[in-house]
């Protein structure tokens, strides 16, 4: 059995749902509204897994799931870039979300990273502690802020309402995702000029891990055929 | 190749680094986060294993004994002191890149105020001695001529200290080097904030930027503003200046024809004759270990990577295919951070004994 993990709720679910119903791979919840169960229409052999989108890169490298629908940043966060356990199949054009880095507006000094690196030199030698940027993406905003070379600021881990971190106290900056901006200008945070870290989208990955009887490999080639993507190497 | 003989081969490397006067020394598997967090930034947390302990907040597997060895020796060592130690270092790896998680260290510290040229002759020439036969390359450099060289630029004292921050940086301090020296332009983003910043005073600028958020202050927002604006009115490093920089930084060559070469350029760049001198000093004091200074390798950025902290001599002991088999340095600067005021020259290094083993096993 071909299983397809996709995201258990929400917009992105029904972005998903529409996405393989176009192609012909009808898929639905199944039950009450509250269980998390689905079924295929279409294509006999696979079945969707509902699962939270944060959990999809990590049930893919174990290979738990044969293919699973989630964003590009959040395999990049806990896959790394790269990574050899998934493969890319297709961008979908849904799920669009940009993961940037943002300062208080009333940082007029700072305009870009390299802004950000000096404040973050200044503000450890004022304050005694590194300069903190909240994000719950750890690994992608490490990875950038070292490629750009900034020093003298530590991450602190926020999963949720990043943007009040600063102006609660816990934070100078932050690292979030964010679509229209809205949320960060009403918390009076501004996006670094070159504060793009990665423009994320949802993506039908497929796992290198999993294992495929015979008849699992008629059955995704068959699936691939319908979804017009390359079959898995 | 069993861990038993690797083991065996850091015992002997222990043993000797006592024969050479050094004290035993242990330290905790786990190490507070934070001390190496300040230390390293947060960098580190892609090299190290980092757990929770809920009373002692996070704590590291030990990536690396110096600073719990400095900070030892800052809280109750006598002078002069050399320590002596042997056990595990966790080290995260890219994937796929081959490299041990886990393994040996077997290392040797001098804390040492009278003479350090030659505590760091002692190092170089004790490793020298025990890899022989290994036909190890080994690379020298001096990260303080560097930072001597930093220091004597005519220029602000901000470029200065921005360029001296960033010197375990390569590429960040090339950037910054390019540019306060003319050879790059401004970044898009500068050039913009100074249009800004002209248009009206930065307490105004900060007025009009609405709601004020956060704890970094105004004051602290008007001073770098204001020192944007110094900045961009300062002149370039002088060309002449700026080429004997780049020249430094890529500088490789045998170490005595370096200190030639190095003497030929304090005529031009005063400041770092001092830094030149203890070049020199140190050169005879290998000499009279035996170190045949007209072939030993020296490259000035030898050592000048992330997560280092030597501000002095450095040294690596390499072999083709495999991480250095040994490498240390000068690490002064290092002492003063963790000792809270108090400082002591203090120059080391460590020999990875897993790589000796093999290194031995391919020879036989």
């Amino acid at each position: 059995m071909i299983r397809i993990g996709v995201p258990s709720k929400g917009r992105l679910m029904q972005d998903c749902f529409d996405w393989f119903g176009a192609r012909g791979v009808t898929m639905r919840r199944s039950g009450s509204d509250r269980e998390y169960s689905g079924v295929i229409d279409g294509i006999a052999g696979a079945v969707p897994v509902l699962l939270s989108a944060g959990e999809i890169p990590r049930e893919l490298a174990a290979g738990r799931i044969h293919l699973g629908v989630t964003g590009s940043d959040l395999v990049c966060e806990y896959l790394g870039t790269n990574a050899p356990e998934v493969q890319e199949l297709a961008r979908l054009g849904f799920g669009h979300a940009d993961l940037i880095l943002a300062v208080p507006n009333v940082w007029v000094d700072v305009d870009t990273v390299d802004d950000l690196d000096a404040a973050a030199a200044q503000f450890r030698a004022t304050h005694g502690h590194r300069l903190r940027i909240a994000t719950k993406y750890h690994r992608l905003v490490r990875d950038y802020l070292q490629t750009q070379g900034v020093a003298d600021y530590q991450l602190v881990d926020s999963q949720g309402a990043t943007e009040g971190t600063v102006k609660n106290g816990t934070a100078e900056a932050i690292a979030d995702i964010t679509s229209s901006g809205e949320t960060l200008r009403a918390n009076h945070l501004r996006i670094l000029s070159d504060g793009l870290i990665h423009s994320s989208e949802a993506v039908l990955w497929a796992s290198r891990m999993a294992d495929c009887s015979a008849e699992d490999c008629a059955t995704m080639a068959r699936l691939a055929g319908m979804l017009g993507v390359p079959v898995t190497t | 190749m069993t861990p038993k003989a690797i083991r065996a081969e850091g015992e002997r490397l222990f043993a000797a680094f006592l024969q050479a006067g050094a004290v035993p020394v242990e330290t905790d598997l786990l190490q507070p986060a934070e001390t190496l967090l300040d230390l390293y930034g947060e960098d580190i947390r892609a090299r190290a294993y980092v757990t929770q302990d809920p009373l002692r907040g996070e704590m590291m597997l030990r990536p690396d004994f110096t600073v719990p060895v400095v900070q030892a020796h800052m809280a109750h060592g006598a002078e002069p002191a050399r320590y002596a130690y042997l056990g595990e270092v966790f080290r995260k790896q890219d994937r796929h890149s081959g490299r041990a998680n886990e393994y040996l260290q077997a290392g040797y510290e001098v804390f040492d105020r009278q003479a350090p040229e030659a505590a760091d002759a002692e190092v170089f020439a004790l490793f020298r001695d025990l890899l022989q036969g290994l036909n190890l390359r080994p690379v020298t450099g001096d990260i303080g001529i560097l930072m001597a060289a930093v220091r004597g630029l005519e220029t602000s004292d901000r470029r200065k200290a921005a360029l001296l921050r960033h010197v375990w940086r390569p590429a960040r301090f090339k950037a910054l080097l390019d540019r306060f020296a003319g050879r790059a332009p401004a970044p898009v983003g500068r050039v913009r904030l100074l249009e800004r910043l002209a248009q009206g005073s930065p307490s105004q600028l900060i007025e009009e930027a609405g709601t004020f958020v956060g704890l970094r202050s105004a004051a602290e927002i008007e001073e770098r503003a204001e020192a944007l604006v110094a900045d961009a009115a300062t002149p370039p490093i002088k060309a002449m200046e700026a080429a004997l920089l780049y020249d430094l930084l890529s500088l490789e060559a045998p170490a005595a024809h370096a200190l030639t070469h190095l003497r030929g350029i304090t005529a031009l760049l005063p400041a770092i004759e001092p830094a030149v001198d203890r070049f020199a000093t140190r050169l005879d004091a290998l000499a009279a270990k035996g170190v045949d200074v007209a072939t030993l390798a020296f490259e000035a950025s030898h050592g000048r990577t992330a997560l280092e902290y030597y501000d002095g001599f450095v040294f690596s002991f390499l072999a083709e295919g495999m991480p250095p088999v040994a490498s240390g340095g000068r690490y002064d600067a290092l002492t003063g951070v963790l000792g809270q005021g108090a400082f002591i020259p203090a120059v080391g290094g460590v020999i990875r004994p897993e790589l000796v083993t093999r290194l031995k096993a391919g020879a036989t």
